[in-house]
């Protein structure tokens, strides 16, 4: 596809800091190429700003090549914009016409609070991982080939669930900021590996606790999380969740 | 709290009272439809009125009678909480949104359907429920069927069944395959069959609602 240039209306919303109300602005922006990226096009909306004195939108991102899960705006009224599959570092200009106007808003969720523009505050994520999404004993080197058999089926499964990079597109997306298809990829990764079996239950419970202490809503199975979800997660594994979750509650010892 | 209570308050729980009492609430529409079917047989109200008279009268119907309304309570009090709950977790909503690009419109509106199907409810149980309980039939020697013919003679009321069906059958098409992914159930095998079962479950029983009062008004049955 051959590159040409847009011009396009943005409107952002803007927010000094966490207390501040926040509103909507409106920019233009001329010249725009295609071949951009989206966060390209936002960099030469914060040099336009700069050069006018003016604060540039604060936005967070890292690798830019769609691994990192920094990347966190909802666009046109979804996470990481149309495309399905990709995260906002990897949507292009060429995914929008010239005269456009795109709505560039921060991910919305009370467990997500504003920080500044359009970052917010993920930490929330960091605390449900930390209350059980890992393997407690040391597991020492890489062991032998073949020690420990894995199926490959479960091993494609566990990997499917481990590339959540935990950007919150599900969270932002789902009517009710259920973090529903996050917890369920952290706890399924260990749940179909003979590593995670020993804290399987545990694992589960606490990390299910936590979602639900930070204020994040239940799940309605509208399958909007997958759906938005630049890693394409299956909301099976919110069914294996609920399952470890039931057969966790009522089978482990903690009374 | 014990582990119960612990279990029943989490999101995880939550959704589990909503989608066993589901269910439960599917289960009892198939034996309604089944019994009000009988008037198709289109035989004066016969073998809809023995079949009445048994729903009536049976002594494990009676009990399984309180048992639906404490599923029917628990289901509309579980999900208005867990409603309320879902908004608080927005507080501040999108300029714009683009729900239809992710989802279907029904599943994003199960608490409006629902509200929809529990106004009809109340009307309904005010027409049929109420004439048994109150002693309305024992007292005229009224028969069900009879009270149905004379019901459904009000086109506004055949109107507002209808439209009640049609919110049922939405409220089903997303509820029904949604309470098996709720109770774990989520298998390669089965999730064909879940999801044509419910599609199938979710048009014939309404649609066999829709079609009473219909063809009562009409005069096809009689």
């Amino acid at each position: 596809m051959s590159e040409r240039h847009i011009n396009i209306k943005l409107k952002v919303w803007r927010q000094k800091n966490k207390s501040d109300k926040g509103n909507m602005e409106e920019y233009a922006l001329s010249g725009v190429s295609t071949d951009m990226s989206f966060l390209e096009m936002m960099d030469t909306l914060n040099e336009k700003l700069t050069k006018e004195d003016k604060q540039p939108v604060a936005f967070d991102h890292d690798c830019r090549e769609g691994i990192c899960g920094m990347c966190s705006m909802y666009i046109n009224g979804q996470p990481h914009g149309p495309l399905k599959g990709v995260t906002t570092c990897q949507l292009h200009m060429r995914t929008f016409n010239d005269g456009d106007t795109i709505v560039v808003e921060p991910w919305r969720s009370a467990a997500f609070p504003v920080l500044k523009d359009l970052i917010v505050d993920r930490t929330a994520f960091d605390r449900i991982q930390h209350a059980g999404g890992f393997i407690s004993i040391n597991t020492g080197a890489a062991p032998d080939a073949n020690a420990i058999p894995v199926p490959k089926e479960n091993a494609d499964e566990a990997f499917l669930a481990a590339q959540c990079i935990g950007c919150g597109a599900c969270v932002a997306a789902c009517k009710n900021s259920s973090a529903m298809l996050f917890t369920a990829a952290k706890v399924s990764q260990y749940a179909l590996l003979p590593q995670g079996q020993a804290e399987r239950y545990r694992r589960v419970e606490a990390m299910v606790a936590q979602m639900d202490k930070e204020g994040f809503g239940a799940c309605t199975n509208t399958g909007a999380c997958s759906a938005e979800c630049p890693k394409e997660i299956s909301i099976s594994h919110i069914a294996r969740m609920n399952r470890d979750y039931l057969g966790a509650k009522s089978t482990s010892n903690a009374i | 709290m014990s582990w119960i209570s612990t279990t029943l308050t989490s999101s995880l729980g939550k959704k589990l009272i909503v989608g066993i009492t589901g269910l439960f609430l599917c289960s009892f529409l198939v034996v309604h439809c089944g019994i009000n079917s009988l008037i198709f047989l289109n035989d004066g109200g016969e073998a809809f009125n023995i079949g009445a008279y048994f729903m009536a009268t049976n002594p494990v119907i009676k009990i399984m009678e309180y048992v639906l309304f404490l599923g029917l309570i628990a289901h509309i009090v579980q999900t208005l909480l867990l409603a309320l709950e879902n908004k608080k977790a927005r507080p501040v909503g999108y300029f714009k949104e683009n729900g239809n690009a992710n989802s279907k419109w029904y599943s994003r509106s199960m608490a409006i359907l629902g509200t929809l199907i529990l106004i009809f409810l109340i009307l309904h149980l005010k027409h049929f429920w109420w004439s048994k309980v109150s002693g309305h039939l024992a007292e005229t020697g009224e028969t069900m069927f009879a009270e149905m013919l004379e019901i459904f003679e009000k086109p506004i009321i055949v109107v507002i069944y209808v439209l009640a069906q049609i919110s049922l059958a939405y409220h089903l098409l997303h509820g029904f395959s949604s309470a098996f992914q709720t109770l774990g159930f989520n298998h390669i095998k089965y999730n064909g069959l879940i999801k044509s079962v419910g599609v199938v479950f979710s048009l014939v029983l309404p649609i066999a609602f829709a079609a009473m009062p219909i063809v009562i008004y009409f005069g096809i049955i009689k």
